[in-house]
């Protein structure tokens, strides 16, 4: 299939060999917006790092891209098409403490959660899906572990699970939501292993990272946010100290005032 | 006073035709209840279906009024469970219709649906008792429940009920599963999460309009939470998790029955919940997952096990200068009590680790094999924590000595593999090499 033949349905302006567009993105929670007017082209086979303070809307922007948070506005396309018609192509990492780990089911159960889709609706496991499981959790340095309780794996340990499960999906864009947050040493090795991996197979990573020091040592592009995209670019070109100023430091008075305002407005409505 | 021996297994192999309706009933309610409250529980929506539950009540005597006021027969168990059902789940929709527009968070908002439909459903009750027509006396069975009531087709609906919940539970277990395990990624991979969040409610909804006669609206929410909350407590693993909170919740409903047939005026309903709830605290005390003779039994060993690696290592030391240790060498070693190294001792010298002489204690052969593979594997710990995990130094030895108890062998395998035998850390005794 000719890739030039598909039709963009953001228009031209938008680069065709981009993995995701996000075009005018504006997100708002209770009335008060946290992503204003993001306009981004994340280039394909890349590891991209999005960076920003706490609050920026770093983990918002990638769930409004995989539609779990309402949009105010904007556009998203994943390879030129929406999200609800490229969810198989894209695989997603959420934050660790965003689950109970006390569920009760085994590393294994949890990495075969990425083969569901596939599977289908109320059709049982198969063996098939269980060995890629395997060969996902192997890839992670899990497969010891593989029928360990998920209460019982040490918080690195179960980040790998989440990134087995992620894997196993086979996709070729990933969102992955701080993988690096509070883990030991081999599994942050572990972890930028698989990153690498990814992109030597073509695949997109986009992470939510919050460790500034190693951002030029594992990524290749980089997102800098703070409601709105400061910088983005390759990691030489934009990672400077100027745009980390201006990404983390001071308040940015004007948009505070204009999200305050906004809030007051709709909150009289 | 006592039921004889006769009555006993008159009732136990379900003799009499009424005991046998209510039981064969209330154990099929607890085969369904059972199924639908794992999932509540693993969803976090436990409260959730208690208001559900109260909310039934108004529903039950609307349907009453409309079905009097259309000139029908005002007690038609049909027509009352649809109005339950219809008001169970306006109950569920209030409570998300509450957290979505208010900022009031879960509780305030189940509270509120909950308190204020159960008093909507007393005074309609009340009303309902003076209408002109139709008998309104049997109404209020259904707050506490009135099993003796159950007729032979109440149990066949029931049954028939219990037969397609475990259905669609065990057809829609992995979807069910992924919704309650992280929605999110449920989301992203496409399942229709609100969806199957509604299915999941409406199962729920739907079991405790089959409780209501039996067990009543006040106590319908035991049924779905303590069978699965138990089963917690002896099963890990989703599959077993529904098969025990079944069979818990079935057989608690035929023991409750049984029992409250033998006793007389026992109200079947709160019987069944207490042989539950009694099931639940022998499981939270005995259950061997978590249990709490499990769970002390467990650190017990663990505590035994670091201090007699404790001791070795300290005699291994100790042993290394002179094989007879004195007795004050072996305690200044680390910060213990004389009690402790003495019952420690004793403990070795039973497991003929050591033997004591006159001129002190002396590890055994044994005891020396022993004390060299604790002494070995710490000492391999301690030098990945400095050669690869980024801890400083000074450090290392408290850490090593609470993570060491926690590795297990084949993890000090691959530690031996990774610095390999001969490039142990330089320590003051040259190792011995066990092999």
């Amino acid at each position: 299939m000719n890739m030039s033949s598909e039709t963009n349905f953001l228009g031209s302006e938008h680069s065709p060999s981009a993995a995701v567009s996000v075009h005018d993105l504006t997100v708002a929670y209770h009335r008060k917006p946290v992503l204003w007017d993001v306009d981004l082209d994340i280039p394909a086979g890349k590891l991209v790092a999005i960076v920003g303070p706490n609050g920026a809307g770093k983990s918002t922007l990638i769930k409004a891209v995989m539609d779990l948070v309402p949009k105010a506005s904007g556009l998203i396309s994943i390879y030129g098409k929406p999200f609800r018609k490229q969810r198989h192509r894209v695989a997603y990492v959420p934050q660790r403490e965003s689950v109970d780990w006390d569920f009760p089911i085994d590393a294994i159960g949890v990495v075969t959660m990425g083969r569901y889709r596939k599977v289908g609706w109320c059709r049982p496991i198969r063996t098939l899906d269980k060995k890629l499981a395997m060969e996902a959790l192997k890839r992670v340095g899990m497969e010891e572990y593989a029928h360990r309780q998920i209460s019982q794996l040490s918080g690195g340990q179960q980040q790998r699970v989440f990134l087995a499960r992620a894997l196993v999906q086979d996709a070729e864009i990933y969102f992955m939501d701080e993988p690096f947050a509070s883990v030991d040493a081999a599994t942050e090795r572990a972890i930028v292993q698989v990153l690498r991996d990814l992109r030597s197979l073509g695949k997109t990573v986009i992470v939510v990272h919050h460790d500034l020091q190693t951002v030029t040592e594992y990524f290749d592009h980089v997102i800098m946010l703070n409601m709105r995209v400061v910088a983005h670019g390759m990691v030489q070109d934009v990672f400077t100290n100027e745009n980390l100023r201006k990404t983390y430091g001071g308040r940015l008075t004007l948009l505070d005032e204009a999200a305050g305002l906004l809030a007051r407005q709709s909150s009289k409505a | 006073m006592f039921p004889t021996a006769e009555q006993i297994w008159g009732v136990l192999v379900l003799e009499e035709y009424n005991t046998r309706v209510v039981i064969l009933g209330v154990m099929a309610l607890g085969v369904a209840a059972g199924l639908v409250g794992t999932f509540l529980l693993l969803r976090k929506r436990a409260l959730t279906a208690d208001a559900l539950s109260h909310a039934t009540l108004p529903g039950i005597t609307v349907a009453f009024m409309v079905m009097v006021a259309l000139g029908m027969q005002g007690k038609s168990m049909f027509g009352l469970m649809i109005g339950a059902f219809v008001f169970g789940c306006i109950g569920v929709l209030l409570i998300l219709g509450i957290r979505r527009t208010t900022k009031l968070k879960d509780d305030a908002a189940i509270g509120i649906v909950l308190s204020v439909l159960f008093g909507l459903g007393l005074c309609l009750l009340r009303l309902a008792t003076e209408m002109p027509s139709g008998n309104a006396a049997g109404l209020n069975g259904f707050i506490f429940g009135k099993a003796a009531s159950m007729v032979a087709s109440d149990t066949k609906v029931i049954a028939i009920v219990a037969l397609c919940t475990g259905i669609i539970v065990t057809v829609l277990r992995k979807e069910l599963t992924a919704l309650c395990f992280d929605e999110n990624f449920g989301a992203v991979q496409g399942w229709p999460i609100l969806r199957l969040d509604i299915v999941l409610m409406t199962l729920v909804a739907i079991v405790t309009v089959i409780a209501l006669q039996s067990v009543g609206l006040v106590l319908a929410v035991a049924m779905l939470i303590v069978p699965a909350a138990s089963a917690r407590y002896w099963c890990t693993k989703i599959g077993s998790l529904l098969v025990a909170s079944a069979i818990i919740g079935c057989l608690g409903g035929w023991l409750g029955g049984v029992v409250s047939a033998l006793v007389p005026k026992m109200p079947t309903g709160p019987v069944i919940v207490l042989v539950c709830g009694g099931w639940f605290i022998f499981s939270f005390i005995f259950g061997p997952v978590n249990g709490i003779v499990a769970r002390q039994w467990r650190i017990w060993r663990l505590n035994r096990r670091i201090e007699m690696q404790h001791i070795l290592r300290a005699m291994y030391e100790v042993s290394s200068e002179n094989p007879f240790c004195k007795f004050n060498s072996i305690l200044c070693c680390r910060s213990w009590s004389q009690t402790q190294v003495k019952r420690l001792l004793s403990r070795l010298i039973r497991q003929k680790y050591v033997t004591k002489e006159k001129e002190g204690w002396v590890l055994t052969d044994a005891g020396m094999q022993k004390a060299t593979h604790v002494v070995r594997n710490h000492r391999l710990w301690e030098a990945y924590l400095i050669n690869y995990a980024d801890i400083a130094p000074n450090h290392v030895d408290r850490d090593a000595d609470m993570i060491e108890h926690v590795l297990g062998t084949s993890m000090v395998e691959k530690l031996e593999a990774l610095l390999g035998s001969d490039n142990l850390p330089p320590s003051p005794h040259p190792l011995e090499v066990t092999s």
